[in-house]
C-alpha cells in the first residue's frame, strides 16, 4: 500500500533480522495453534535423526548376533530385549528407520514428479491426450492398492528400488487427479489468460503461471501421502515382499519369526509395531496440520480422510 | 435411470479392457519362468519347450492375450497352471469367504462410524468428540496387520486364550462359521471406520451450520429430527462416495487379513499365487476385484438418486 506507513513490531524486527529466530518464531506458532502436528514434527524429526545417525545410535549392528543372548527380556542391556537369533530389537528398529524413511521420501519424491508431469499436461494440453491419459488413470485407480502393488512386486522382485518404483507409479496416479483439477481450475484465471495474450510460450506459462499456484496442492497432497507410503510399505515388509532380509525392516520383523516366536518373546512383536504406529501416526498428524495451515479452505477439520 | 445406467456400463468398458491388459501384462513380467519351477517340483513334462507348448505358453503374448480375453468373453477365464482346475471354479469355492470377510467389515466400518461421526459433530469439543477424533487418528495410524498380532498377543500373554487359527465351512453351521469372521472384519473395517466417522463428522459440521437447519431449530423441531431428518440426509453423500472407495480399500485389506488370521479366501490364493507365478489364476483375481469395483462404483452412484431427490438420472 503506497503511503501508508507500516508500524513493525519489535520482536517481528527482531525476527526478521535473525532468520534462524524467525524459524524458531514459525515452528512456535506452529506448535501453538496444532498441538497435536507438532508431537507430529518431533516424532517425524525423531525419525529422521534416527535414520541419519542409525549406526551411532544403534549399540550393535543390525546384524550382529550377540552370543548367549538369544529372546533375552528388555533389560539395560538390551533395551527392547533379542529376538531369537540374539541380535538387538532396538538397534534394529534403529536401522529400520532408515527404511521408512527412504522408502517415505523417495517414493513421495518420486510420485509428486510423476503427478505433476501427469496433472499438469493432462490439463493443459486437454483434447484427446487427456481422455486418454484419464481412462488409464481410472484402471489404475479401479486396483485395491496392495494388489496391485504386490503384482507390480512379483513382477519387478523384492528391493528397495524397486519397493520405491512400485509405490510411487501406484501413488501417483490419485494424485496427478487432484493436480489436474488444481490446474484445470488455475487455467481459468485471468493472469494465465493475460501471459497468453502478452505472448508467453507453454513452457513459460506453466513454469511461471501455473505451478506456483498449484504449489500448495502437491505440498499437501505429499505430507499426506508419507504415511500413506510407510504404512503401505510396512505392510509390503510384512508380507514379505519388501526389503530382502538381514537387513530390517519393521514390517518384516513382525513376519516370520517376529510372528512365530511372539508368544515367548512378545517385545520381539510388541516393539516393530510401536515403531510403525507411531511413525504412521506422527506423518499423519503432521500433515493433517500442514493442510490445515496451508489451505484455508479446509481450515476447521473438514475432514477428507488420509487414505 | 436406463440408458444412465447403459451409458455408465459403455464408459466403463474402455477402462476395463485397459485393466485386463495390465491384468493380462503384469504377472508375465515376474522374472523366473514358471515352467522352469513346474518342471522342478513337478516332472509334468519331458523338458522345458514340451511343457511350455503343453501349457500353451509358447506361442507369443499378444496371441495368448487375444485368446484370453477371446475365452473371458465366453465366460471363461482358463485353469490354474498348477492345478489344472478351472480358475472360475476355484474363485467360486473361495469368492464366499471374502465376500462374507468384506461385507462384515463394511457393516463395522457403517456401525461404527457413522453413529459416532454423528455424535462427535452434534456434541462438537465435546468429551465425546475429542476421544472420538483421537480414537480415529489411533485407527488410521495402526496398521491392520498390528492391530491383528496384538489382538492375538495380548489375550495370549494375560490369559493364555489364543482365537482359533483353523477355518470351518459353513456346513458345520452359521453360528461357528460368522463367529470366525467376527475379529478379522473388526479389524479390516477399523481403519475405514475411522475414515467414515471423520468424514460424517466434518459434513454434518458443515450443514449444521446452514440456514435451513436453523430455521428447523426455530420451528421447535426435536434435536432428533434436525440431525437426523435434516442435516444428516445432506451430509450423507460425501460419505457413501468414501465408502464405495473404501471397498477397494477393504480388498486389498483382505489380503493381509486373510493370511494372518488363516482364512482360505481369495487374498490368500492370491499371494499363493503370486508366489507359484499362476498367470490364469492371478490374472482372474486381479479382473474379479477390478469388477466388482467397477460394479460398486456404479452402485454407489445410483444409490445417491436414491438419498436425494434433487440427483435425477
Amino acid at each position: 500500500m503506497a503511503g501508508s506507513v507500516q508500524i513493525i513490531p519489535a520482536p517481528e524486527a527482531l525476527a526478521r533480522s535473525h532468520p534462524r529466530l524467525r524459524a524458531l518464531g514459525l515452528a512456535w506458532r506452529f506448535g501453538r495453534r496444532k498441538p497435536l502436528g507438532a508431537i507430529g514434527a518431533v516424532i517425524v524429526v525423531g525419525l529422521i535423526v534416527m535414520a541419519a545417525f542409525a549406526d551411532r545410535i544403534a549399540p550393535y549392528s543390525f546384524d550382529d548376533s550377540v552370543p548367549g543372548a538369544r529372546m533375552k527380556a528388555p533389560s539395560l542391556q538390551f533395551w527392547m530385549g533379542t529376538e531369537n537369533l540374539g541380535r538387538d530389537i532396538w538397534s534394529r528398529v534403529v536401522y529400520g528407520a532408515r527404511i521408512s524413511v527412504t522408502v517415505g521420501f523417495a517414493t513421495v519424491a518420486l510420485a509428486t514428479l510423476l503427478a505433476t508431469a501427469i496433472g499438469v499436461s493432462s490439463a493443459y494440453l486437454g483434447g484427446a491426450y487427456d481422455i486418454t491419459v484419464q481412462r488409464i488413470v481410472d484402471a489404475w485407480m479401479s486396483f485395491p492398492a496392495l494388489v496391485i502393488v504386490l503384482s507390480m512386486l512379483a513382477a519387478l522382485g523384492p528391493g528397495l528400488l524397486n519397493l520405491i518404483l512400485a509405490l510411487s507409479v501406484l501413488g501417483a496416479a490419485g494424485a496427478s487427479r487432484v493436480i489436474r483439477g488444481a490446474t484445470l481450475s488455475t487455467m481459468q484465471s485471468p493472469y494465465v489468460e493475460a501471459a497468453r495474450a502478452l505472448g508467453a510460450g507453454h513452457v513459460r506459462v506453466i513454469v511461471r503461471h501455473v505451478l506456483p499456484n498449484v504449489t500448495a496442492t502437491i505440498i499437501i497432497l505429499s505430507t499426506i501421502g508419507l504415511g500413506t507410503v510407510i504404512l503401505a510399505e510396512s505392510s509390503l515388509s510384512f508380507l514379505g515382499f519388501g526389503v530382502p532380509p538381514p537387513y530390517p525392516s519393521w514390517g518384516g520383523m513382525l513376519s516370520g519369526s517376529g510372528r512365530s516366536f511372539m508368544y515367548h518373546a512378545p517385545w520381539m512383536a510388541l516393539w516393530p509395531s510401536v515403531a510403525i504406529s507411531l511413525a504412521v501416526f506422527g506423518f499423519n498428524m503432521l500433515g493433517d496440520a500442514l493442510r490445515d495451515v496451508l489451505d484455508p479452505r479446509l481450515r476447521g477439520g473438514g475432514g477428507r480422510p488420509v487414505s | 435411470m436406463q440408458s444412465y445406467v447403459l451409458r455408465r456400463l459403455l464408459i466403463a468398458l474402455p477402462s476395463l479392457l485397459i485393466a485386463s491388459l495390465i491384468v493380462f501384462t503384469l504377472p508375465r513380467l515376474i522374472p523366473g519362468d514358471v515352467v522352469q519351477l513346474m518342471l522342478e517340483e513337478k516332472a509334468y513334462g519331458k523338458d522345458l519347450d514340451d511343457l511350455r507348448a503343453k501349457l500353451g505358453l509358447d506361442r507369443p503374448i499378444p496371441v495368448q492375450y487375444v485368446d484370453w480375453v477371446a475365452r473371458l468373453a465366453r465366460g471363461d477365464l482358463g485353469e490354474s497352471l498348477w492345478t489344472r482346475q478351472p480358475v472360475l471354479g476355484e474363485l467360486a469355492r473361495r469368492m464366499p469367504v471374502t465376500l462374507t470377510l468384506g461385507f462384515l467389515a463394511i457393516v463395522v466400518a457403517v456401525v461404527i462410524g457413522v453413529p459416532i461421526g454423528i455424535l462427535s459433530a452434534v456434541r462438537q469439543d465435546g468429551a465425546l468428540d475429542f476421544f472420538a477424533r483421537s480414537a480415529a487418528i489411533l485407527g488410521l495410524s495402526i496398521p491392520g496387520f498390528v492391530q491383528a498380532i496384538v489382538v492375538i498377543l495380548l489375550p495370549a500373554i494375560w490369559w493364555g486364550w489364543t482365537p482359533r487359527m483353523g477355518f470351518t465351512d459353513l456346513a458345520h453351521g452359521p453360528a461357528t462359521y460368522l463367529l470366525q469372521f467376527v475379529l478379522p472384519a473388526i479389524i479390516l473395517g477399523i481403519a475405514s471406520a475411522a475414515a467414515i466417522m471423520r468424514l460424517t463428522r466434518g459434513m454434518l459440521l458443515e450443514v449444521l451450520r446452514q440456514d435451513y437447519v436453523r430455521t428447523a431449530w426455530a420451528k421447535g423441531l426435536r434435536e432428533r429430527v434436525v440431525v437426523l431428518k435434516h442435516s444428516l440426509k445432506n451430509a450423507i453423500i460425501p460419505v457413501v462416495t468414501v465408502l464405495g472407495l473404501q471397498i477397494a480399500q477393504i480388498a486389498g485389506g483382505s489380503v493381509i487379513i486373510e493370511s494372518i488370521f488363516g482364512l482360505p479366501g481369495m487374498g490368500q490364493f492370491l499371494l499363493e499365487a503370486i508366489t507359484q507365478r499362476d498367470y490364469p489364476v492371478i490374472q482372474g483375481i486381479n479382473l474379479l476385484i477390478v469388477v466388482i469395483i467397477v460394479a460398486t462404483n456404479l452402485l454407489v452412484d445410483l444409490f445417491y438418486a436414491m438419498i436425494d431427490p434433487r440427483i435425477r438420472y
